[in-house]
Formats: structure tokens, sequence, C-alpha cells
């Protein structure tokens, strides 16, 4: 990666294309992921995945695409109003799996709202598979009717954030 | 198309917009940053139906990946439509003046 810092002018050559001629804009080195993801670099950051799943670790490193590298990663799990905890260690996340990544405000860190408590890691994981089992019997039952009526389901995102 | 989108988000960077994703949850914040894949960056982040989505609570901006995003709500003062539909037909009259060369 080039070492451009977000103040620097924009290469000469390079014109941004006709639409805000008018408007003031900042330098297009703002405007890349590898931008976005240099200040998230080193931070500690929830991670959400298409499959629903929520990491939280420390970002490492990073490309174009959103593939992540995390350390001391945790696996958060919710369900009804309890979570738990799994330690997994360090993690690469291959980016079209990616929802969103979060910084932790640290001041906020580990508030978790009201009505979730934390329990054995058994208990959520049984609840939440029942759960899984649940949503899926509904979403086909959902897909079917769909279908009946000419539809395609919208499969995009199948996790819930 | 990226040589238009792209742009135009930069115009409403620092303005509040409301983000909603694929699997319907909607973030609220300010746009600090947007890439060719229009991947967005949102500072000071709210949630809609915040109880719903305990893990967004200690967090303050977030990185929403472009392929995840279903709509962007715009505020509406900030964007000059005329501008747009002009920008956009230049767009087509170009596109259609080349097909014909071509």
């Amino acid at each position: 990666m080039e070492n451009l810092s977000l103040h620097d002018p924009p290469p000469p050559g390079d014109q941004p294309p006709q639409l805000p001629q008018m408007i003031p804009q900042l330098p297009p080195q703002m405007f890349t992921t590898a931008a976005q993801l240099l200040d998230l670099t080193d931070k500690k950051l929830l991670v959400a995945l298409r499959d629903g799943r929520k990491l939280i670790g420390v970002l490492r490193s990073w490309d174009q695409f959103a593939n992540l590298v995390l350390q001391d990663t945790t696996e958060r799990i919710y369900v009804q109003n309890l979570y738990a905890d799994i330690n997994r260690g360090v993690f690469l996340v291959r980016g079209e799996n990616v929802l969103l990544l979060g910084e932790i405000d640290l001041d906020r860190d580990d508030d978790i709202p009201e009505p979730y408590q934390q329990a054995p890691v058994e208990e959520v994981f049984a609840l939440q598979k029942k759960e899984m089992e649940e949503r899926k019997r509904k979403e086909k039952v959902r897909t079917r009717k769909l279908q009946g009526y000419g539809f395609e389901g919208d499969m995009g995102v199948e996790g819930i954030l | 198309m990226n040589r238009f989108f792209t742009p135009f988000f930069k115009t409403l960077v620092d303005h509040e917009v409301t983000v909603e994703l694929k699997n319907d949850i909607s973030i609220r914040g300010t746009l600090k940053s947007v890439d060719q894949y229009l991947n967005i960056k949102l500072d000071d982040i709210s949630v809609v139906e915040e109880i719903r989505y305990p893990h967004l609570s200690s967090v303050k901006n977030v990185f929403i990946r472009g392929s995840v995003v279903r709509y962007v709500h715009l505020p509406g003062a900030a964007v000059d439509t005329a501008l747009l539909e002009d920008a956009t037909r230049r767009e087509a009259a170009q596109a259609s003046a080349k097909a014909k060369q071509g």
C-alpha cells in the first residue's frame, strides 16, 4: 500500500469524475477500503458475520476485500435474554462473510443491555440450536409459500445479525 | 456506475444517513467514508430497535460491507436532484453516442 496520509493532495492527472465539480471534494485516498480499515487496525472490534455470528477481537490485518485477521477472538452468542462467550483464538475471516465491523467503545465495553444475562455456554448453545431449527422451519414454510406465488426468497443474508 | 455513485456519496460525507442492511437491521449514523464497493463507514451510530441487536450497544463507529447494504436513506435536503438528473442524462447521452459509434 502507498504511504499516503489523508491530508496529502491527490496524485496529478487523477481527476475526479465530472459530477460534483462545484462541491468541494475531500482527497480521494480517504475513500478507499484501505483508508476506512486503517483506523480500525489494532482496535478491539465487533465483527458480525453473514451466518449470524458475532466475534469480538483485535483486528491485526486486512486487505481490500475486507478479509480479516482477528486476534484474541471471543464469539458471543445471544439467545432470548441470555448470552455466553466462547474463546476462539485467532480468526481469519474471508471478506464475503463479513456484514460489518464495529469499533467497541472501551468506556462502554461490556455494558450489555438490561435484559441480557450471562449464562453457561452449554445452556446458551442448546437454546441457540433450538432457536435456529425453529427459524429454519419457519423460513422453509415462508419460502415455499412465496414460491407458490412465483417469488424467489431474499437469500442474500441468512443470519439474523 | 462507480464513476457516478462514489462521487455522489462523497458529497454526503458528514451528513446523517440511515443504512438498512439485507438482514433488516437499520443503523443511523454520520457518514464518514464510502469507497468503490460502496462500503460505508458510519460514526456515532444508533441502531433502530436497539434491544433486538444487543451486540451493537457498545459500538461507536461501524464499517459496513457494501455487499450487505439494502438501502441507504439519505437526507433529502442534502441531495441536489436536479444536478443528479443532469449528470445521469449526460452519462446516458455519452453511452448512447458511444454505442452508435461502435
